[in-house]
């Protein structure tokens, strides 16, 4: 094969392919590079640390920004709206790969990526118009007079019935990342090998013990992907968080309350921000969710290498 | 006496085994349904409300200012596919040579990186791409432009198409090649001329699958493409798309807007369905 490459043409052909293959390369490095640049006014100003653990930000009086609320609300929102979704995207991923007639996974399967298709906006149109009113008037309302009649103390914790918060908004994100594990899920399901479902059928498992002990430990691996790369989706979702999340500077500090994460606090405020401080905080707000993502992302990429090899080594 | 005692003990084992089992499978299925519920809550609404904001006008005629009604929404649709369309050509070029790269050159050295990033980049927030392109297109223009909405949609297509490339190529028989090497082709001809025709109904639906992704994207076109109320068709100046109008008209505080908003959905729903149709249909066509 080696002498393949010496063709002339092969190897104009193959730098030219590498010259625009880097672009992706380019991307990455320009993307921290360039973020980093952008805000590195504040984050000098307030130092690293000081500028993700700050409480405060607001950009009109005092002028400090402090990324901490959105931090904690991105961390609230996304894990929670993880463990939500979970379970029902894990009881799709089994019924489409192993109970489910032909038929009706291939409706299962078609639905999921219908489900990754429908755009945020459209997620968040009707979180405006269905489920914040919903949440409002059927629990937030009555729970809040409930609380004013018995329990008056509790009623700074539930803050005030909008109906927009951090629930709503978690309750959306859930459904929008319902595909990422259920697909990852389903396909590692598929993949573990024939020979241990016959095995352990044939000790006379029933169908769900084949699936807890013969199929689901081989599947880990895919599961936990999926996992995180749906985490991934949930801490860089914008348009739909910021449509229901009341997007408060403040700390979130009730289920209920209204708050931001990252994204949503970048689409909110850029084309506001006037002054360069508080453009470059912005910038580095997402300088951070740059390097979550990454992390997050980096995180799924390898243990789903590791669980490609672990299937192998059993095939 | 303990043989019966032995077999009625088994007897309920097995049952409480079934009675598990049952339970679980009803589990599994109940679990499925809340994984669909609010999609299909989405989809209803949308059918429901979008549908009486639906005529001719909607297609034909630009927004109308605040407080009027009627009016239409075609200065973001053909924004939309402005903005897209440039955006893929944008992107094209280096998606592919990634995904060639990876798929016809295994051994490369710089694949592992990158598969790598083009994964990681995949899994980025897509308003970052926005970021990027701001800082990159807008800052320097000096204002808001379809164009830089274009770079930050194109960005974030250039590693959907890299690994859907790829995956497509891999498929190839590796006996197509083996055969045009055989007849003495260079590499370079054999990848252009047998492997990317082989593949072509698979790499047009990767194509198309990138473009319907970015159709719905509003978070990185917020601060590049901008939007912009009348029909625009110059790219340098800001471009309304679907996606970005459904934002505008949804915390808008006009009923009409409202509707034209679920419309709006319903327009951009059926947009992104139809090409993931077709490239579903592509897929298995030969070309």
């Amino acid at each position: 094969m080696k002498q393949l490459y010496t063709h002339f043409g092969d190897r104009i052909f193959a730098w030219a392919l590498l010259l625009l293959a880097l672009g992706v390369v380019v991307l990455a490095v320009l993307m921290a590079y360039e973020l980093y640049q952008g805000g590195s006014l504040a984050l000098k100003r307030f130092g690293l640390l000081q500028f993700a653990l700050g409480k405060e930000w607001d950009p009109v009086i005092q002028k400090s920004f402090g990324a901490w609320p959105y931090i904690l609300g991105t961390i609230l929102v996304s894990l929670s709206a993880l463990f939500l979704s979970f379970f029902p995207a894990l009881a799709a991923a089994i019924f489409a790969a192993e109970y489910a007639p032909r038929w009706l996974a291939q409706i299962i399967n078609f639905l999921l990526d219908l489900m990754a298709a429908v755009p945020s906006v459209v997620y968040g149109l009707w979180g405006i118009f269905v489920l914040a009113p919903w949440i409002r008037d059927q629990v937030q309302l009555p729970f809040y007079m409930w609380a004013a009649e018995h329990a008056p103390w509790l009623l700074p914790l539930l803050g005030v019935p909008t109906g927009y918060g951090l629930m709503t908004a978690v309750l959306i994100l859930a459904s929008m990342i319902i595909p990422f594990t259920a697909a990852l899920a389903r396909d590692a399901i598929a993949l573990v090998p024939k020979e241990h479902r016959e095995a352990a059928y044939a000790l006379g498992a029933t169908r769900w013990e084949v699936m807890r002990m013969a199929i689901l430990p081989l599947a880990r691996g895919g599961v936990i992907a999926g996992a995180f790369l749906a985490l991934a989706r949930a801490v860089g979702e914008t348009m739909a968080v910021t449509m229901v999340i009341g997007n408060s500077h403040k700390l979130p500090y009730t289920l209920f309350g209204g708050a931001a994460t990252m994204p949503s606090v970048i689409a909110n405020e850029f084309t506001e921000a006037v002054e360069d401080l508080h453009l470059s905080a912005l910038i580095a707000v997402g300088f951070l969710l740059f390097w979550v993502s990454m992390a997050v992302n980096f995180a799924a990429a390898y243990i789903l290498r590791r669980q490609e090899r672990l299937v192998k080594g059993v095939l | 006496m303990a043989f019966v005692e032995r077999t009625l003990e088994r007897d309920l084992a097995l049952r409480r085994r079934y009675r598990k089992e049952r339970f679980m499978m009803g589990l599994v299925a109940l679990g499925t349904g809340l994984a669909f519920l609010i999609l299909f809550l989405v989809l209803a609404y949308a059918l429901a409300q979008g549908a009486s904001a639906l005529n001719l006008d909607f297609f034909l005629k630009d927004m109308r200012p605040p407080g009027e009604t009627g009016g239409g929404l075609r200065q973001a649709i053909v924004g939309t596919l402005i903005v897209d369309g440039l955006g893929l050509l944008i992107a094209l070029p280096f998606g592919l040579a990634a995904g060639i790269l990876l798929a016809e050159y295994p051994d490369h050295p710089v694949n592992p990186y990158l598969r790598l990033l083009s994964d990681t980049l995949n899994g980025m927030p897509a308003i970052l791409f926005g970021l990027l392109a701001f800082i990159l297109i807008v800052k320097p223009m000096g204002g808001f432009s379809g164009l830089s909405g274009a770079f930050a949609l194109g960005f974030l297509m250039i590693p959907i198409l890299a690994r859907s490339t790829e995956g497509v190529l891999s498929l190839v028989p590796k006996e197509i090649r083996e055969a045009g090497l055989a007849l003495g082709l260079p590499r370079w001809r054999v990848i252009l001329s047998l492997v990317l025709p082989t593949a072509r109904a698979g790499i047009i639906t990767g194509v198309l699958l990138a473009f319907a992704r970015a159709a719905g994207e509003a978070a990185p076109l917020l601060f590049t493409a901008f939007g912009s109320p009348l029909l625009e068709l110059n790219p340098l100046k800001p471009m309304d798309t679907l996606p970005l109008r459904l934002f505008a008209f949804a915390i808008s505080p006009y009923e009409d807007w409202h509707r034209q908003a679920w419309a709006a959905g319903l327009v951009l729903f059926a947009l992104i369905t139809l090409t993931s149709l077709l490239a579903r249909w592509a897929s298995r066509r030969r070309f």
